[in-house]
This record gives C-alpha cells, sequence and structure tokens, in this order.
C-alpha cells in the first residue's frame, strides 16, 4: 500500500510533492500548498486506493526551530484507508505571515470542525470554510495559544495577577 | 392567516442531559428541529499546550483529564505513542497487562455510558446498577495505581509499579460481576418497550455518512462498517488475542446499545485470556536514560539513582520527527501526534479526540428528528467534555 500511494502521487502528481518522510515508519508526503486540494480530491475519487477516511487535521509551529526555515507552520492531513487499514500524512508548509490554505470542508464534512480548531489555536485561515469561526477559546480572547510566541501562563480576562503585561514566553 | 415560524432554542451548557458543559443552539418548527449548532469550549483548559510545555514524563498526568471515565486508555495511548518516538520495546508482560487495564477500562466507560443515557432516556435505575459494578473495576485501579480515578499507572517504557499481589482476584471478581450482572441489563432495557421506542430509528446516520463524517468507534460500527483498530492495526500486542468486532446494522441508537453491550462481553473474553496467560518478566523495560529505573535499583545502585535523577530533573532529548499512534479507545480512535523537536519537552502534542469528531456530526444525526429525540442523539455519541474541548 505504501508503494500504490507513493506510485500515485508521483504518476499524477509529480511536480506538487516535495518530498517524502518515513520516521518510525510513517509515512509523510510533503505537499505544494497550492495543489494541497487537488491532491485530495483525486485520493478520495481514486477507488482503488480508498482513501476516504480524514482522521485528523493538525498543525506544528516550528518557531525558532532549524525547520523553520521551509515554513514556520506545519499543517499535517491524517488520511486512513478502511480496506487497505494504511495510515498516511499529507504536510504543507505555511510562512509565517498570514497562513492561508484552502478548506477541504467541501471534500469531508468532518473537516468543518478540524479545521476550526486549526485557525482557533494556530491563527490558520482555511479560505471556502462555511463558518470559519473559534471554537474551543473565548470570543474575546485574543491570539492563538498553541502559536509558540503566545505566553503559557498568559490569561485573556484579568485576574490580579496579569494585570499590566503579558509575561515573557515560557516554553 | 397566521403566520409561521421557527423558533431558536437555546439547550445547555448547564443542562443534565448534555454531559457536561455542552451548549446546543437548535432551531425549532413545533417539535421538528430544522438545524442544530453545538457550540463546545466551555471546559476548554489548554491540555495539549500544557503538554507542550513539560518533560515527556511530566506531561503523562495531563491525559488521565481529557476522557476522565477511561484514565488508561488515554495513558496507554500517549506512552505507546512516546515509544513509538523513542523506539522503546516493552516487555511481554506489561503489553499483557496493558491490554487487560485498557479492556478494564473500555467496560468502565461504557457501564458510564449505558448508566447515563438510560437516566436520559427516563430509565432512572440504571445508574445505579451499573455505578455498583463500576466499582468493582475501580478498585481494581486503586490497587494498582493507588488512584481510583486518575490512575497514570501506564507510564512510558512500563507501569508505575509491580502488578499488585492479588491483581487478577480482584480483576476476576470485577469480570465476574460484570458479567453476572449484564443479563440483568438486557432484561431491563433490551426488550423494554419505551426504551425501544426511545431509541430504535433514532439517530440514524448511514455507512457512508459515518465515514465522511469520520466518526468511529462504536458510533462507526454501529453503523456497519467493520473497522476497529485493535484487529486492524494491533499495537500492545492485541494480535495475540480472540475477539470478535461486535457490529450494527441500521446505524441507530438501539444498535449501538446493542453493539456496546457486546463489546462489553467481547472485553470480558479479552480480559480472561490475558489473565490466563499472563507472562512473567519485569514491568518495565529496561533503556537507561529514557525509562525510570525500577524502584527496588533506585535504592540499591548508584548507576540506576543518577538516571532516575537526571529522567526526573531534565528528562530525555527525543529526535526530530513526528509520530502517531491511535488506538481504539471506549469511544473510538484515540490519536497521539507527538512531534519531538531534539529537545527534553515535545514540540506539538496533538490529542486526536474522538468524542470531539463524534461531536461534529450531531446536527447530521438529529436534523429533520423531533426535539425529545436529540437528548438521545447526545447520549447514544457518548461524548465526554473533558475530551471535546481538552
Amino acid at each position: 500500500m505504501e508503494e500504490n500511494i507513493r506510485g500515485f502521487l508521483k504518476e499524477r502528481f509529480d511536480d506538487a510533492v516535495i518530498g517524502e518522510d518515513n520516521f518510525r515508519g510513517e509515512q509523510a508526503f510533503r505537499i505544494k500548498p497550492e495543489s494541497l486540494i487537488d491532491v485530495c480530491q483525486a485520493l478520495l475519487e481514486d477507488v482503488e486506493l480508498d482513501v476516504r477516511y480524514l482522521s485528523d487535521i493538525t498543525a506544528v509551529d516550528w518557531l525558532g526551530h532549524e525547520r523553520a526555515r521551509d515554513g514556520r507552520f506545519e499543517v499535517v492531513y491524517n488520511l486512513y484507508s478502511l480496506s487497505s487499514w494504511h495510515r498516511f500524512f499529507l504536510s504543507v508548509r505555511l510562512e509565517s505571515e498570514g497562513p492561508t490554505l484552502r478548506s477541504l470542508t467541501d471534500l469531508w464534512p468532518s473537516a468543518n470542525w478540524l479545521e476550526r480548531e486549526v485557525y482557533d489555536l494556530f491563527g490558520i485561515e482555511f479560505t471556502g470554510h462555511p463558518d470559519l469561526t473559534k471554537i474551543l477559546t473565548p470570543d474575546d480572547l485574543e491570539g492563538h495559544p498553541l502559536r509558540k510566541d503566545f505566553p503559557l501562563t498568559w490569561e485573556q480576562p484579568t485576574f490580579g495577577w496579569n494585570k499590566d503585561a503579558p509575561p515573557e514566553v515560557i516554553r | 392567516m397566521t403566520e409561521t415560524r421557527t423558533v431558536t432554542l437555546n439547550m445547555g451548557p448547564q443542562h443534565p442531559s448534555t454531559h457536561g458543559v455542552l451548549r446546543l443552539v437548535l432551531e425549532l418548527d413545533g417539535e421538528r428541529v430544522v438545524s442544530a449548532r453545538p457550540v463546545v469550549g466551555y471546559l476548554h483548559t489548554g491540555i495539549e499546550k500544557t503538554m507542550e510545555s513539560k518533560l515527556y514524563y511530566k506531561a503523562l498526568p495531563c491525559t488521565d483529564r481529557m476522557d476522565y471515565l477511561a484514565p488508561m486508555s488515554n495513558n496507554l495511548g500517549y506512552c505507546l505513542a512516546v515509544e513509538k518516538l523513542m523506539d522503546i520495546e516493552v516487555p511481554e508482560k506489561v503489553k499483557w497487562a496493558r491490554v487487560c487495564l485498557a479492556e478494564l477500562t473500555r467496560i468502565k466507560s461504557h457501564l458510564v455510558w449505558l448508566g447515563t443515557h438510560s437516566i436520559d432516556l427516563g430509565a432512572m435505575s440504571m445508574l445505579l446498577y451499573t455505578f455498583r459494578e463500576r466499582e468493582s473495576i475501580i478498585d481494581v485501579y486503586e490497587a494498582c495505581g493507588g488512584q481510583r480515578m486518575m490512575t497514570s499507572y501506564i507510564r512510558i517504557g512500563g507501569l508505575a509499579h509491580e502488578l499488585p499481589p492479588d491483581f487478577e482476584s480482584k480483576v476476576r471478581r470485577a469480570v465476574t460481576e460484570v458479567s453476572e450482572h449484564l443479563g440483568d441489563y438486557e432484561a431491563l432495557l433490551t426488550k423494554n418497550q419505551i426504551f425501544i421506542n426511545r431509541t430504535k430509528g433514532v439517530a440514524v446516520i448511514s455507512a457512508e455518512d459515518a465515514i465522511a463524517w469520520s466518526l468511529s468507534g462504536p458510533m462507526l460500527r454501529g453503523s456497519g462498517v467493520k473497522h476497529d483498530l485493535r484487529k486492524s492495526n494491533p499495537y500492545s500486542g492485541y494480535e495475540n488475542f480472540d475477539f470478535d468486532i461486535a457490529l450494527g446494522r441500521n446505524g441507530d441508537a438501539y444498535d449501538r446499545y446493542l453493539l456496546r453491550l457486546e463489546e462489553i462481553r467481547q472485553s470480558i473474553r479479552i480480559i480472561k485470556q490475558t489473565l490466563d496467560g499472563m507472562p512473567e518478566g519485569p514491568y518495565r523495560a529496561r533503556v537507561p536514560g529514557v525509562v525510570l529505573p525500577p524502584k527496588e535499583d533506585i535504592l540499591y545502585k548508584m548507576e540506576s539513582m543518577i538516571f532516575h535523577f537526571k529522567i526526573i530533573t531534565e528528562g530525555f532529548k527525543a529526535p526530530v520527527g513526528s509520530v502517531y499512534q491511535a488506538i481504539e479507545a471506549p469511544k473510538g480512535e484515540l490519536g497521539f501526534y507527538i512531534t519531538g523537536d531534539g529537545t527534553n519537552k515535545p514540540r506539538r502534542v496533538r490529542v486526536r479526540p474522538p468524542s470531539f469528531v463524534n461531536l461534529a456530526a450531531l446536527p447530521c444525526l438529529v436534523e429533520g428528528s423531533l426535539f425529545a429525540d436529540v437528548v438521545c442523539a447526545i447520549g447514544t455519541i457518548d461524548i465526554v467534555l473533558g475530551e471535546v474541548d481538552r
């Protein structure tokens, strides 16, 4: 199955796939952000591969790490095939300023909440999303908590001890 | 001429049938639900952020607090993910003990679900019975880790302590009690006309929709999709055990009720196998510098004491890379996506929460149905808001 996915992507999207990583046996492909939706649509429509299950969407903030040179944010799509039981990942890299991606809600309805969570916690925008609003944090919270430059102990409502300025970023 | 309008009704966040602090904004046309919009986040505590600020060892207790009805499953998922990241192989005995505990947790979680779901539907006495059996499982937890709910018993590379001497007898007592009383539950509910009326044909989701909405666990299998991570991607030695995947047919609340009861039976079957064939061996892997040495060694061996001190104070450095480990938790696919960045703290700990993803499909379950069935739909998803909001 690993071979099939690799072959499929190589044949159909040779210029969109930047690289492949197999850390600890996890097959992960790096995709160009602009071709992500086409790759996902092709995977979803291919009957033989049967990749119909979007398990998860998440992001990693590489701020301050040497991996940030390819782009600060890494958005990871976790795809699974229910017939061959194979899991693989598609990742895209986005720059620090105004990270934006196309929404996958047209392909998978479950992407709705997962993308809202990534938007809320990382501040990555998804164009074409029907309802891109905060989901976990309070409406009046400014900033995106899972970014590495969001201070760990900062709380938006002023509770006595954090009235003044946010403390230094605690990592 | 009378004008008809829809009514917008706010349900929750403080509402006994929402199992925590879930808020629903419902648009009603008379008794029919036109649209439903779940609002979550009232219990958001930033657990992922907290875990990213801690050493790998010290992030473990955070996992108990997500799905507090199934702490051992959460511990297991996190530990397996870190073990994958650090490339640690644990002893056979640890695997078997973990399977036994994870299955006990599944029974416990399903018992609470059964009790609360029946209360939602008006069967008040069920909760008392299921909590009685749950107690005997909690006794096993207490004997193992000293804690009744937030166990943190499964640790990176093994277990927190050796299994207690009366482990086997306690577990056998617990499963005997549960299996004896399963028949009583069925007698109370399975052919109960009120229960059938409230659940049959309610909160239906088709197999195609279930896959498109990324449902997992009983929500997916209730619609007839044969998928169980214990069979498809076995972890912690599940390939050694004989069990069947329970399946539903119609994808309604009644099928999911039958399915969860069957899962309890299958769990009992697995637990009995683990007890019968529990191998001998150490309760923790020996990986100096990564896994804590056994307590006896710390007291008598200099190197062990140094390693213990170093692991507790500065932890271990993980390689740069991401791993994902999914387990079949009682509520569905619980995944941990852990990214190491060469330091002693994880760059990213992502929890793939089964309740969160399952709850997203709630509008699909209730739209067009009666308002009273919304309560049944929330119950049948089996959500824990601690995990939804994290």
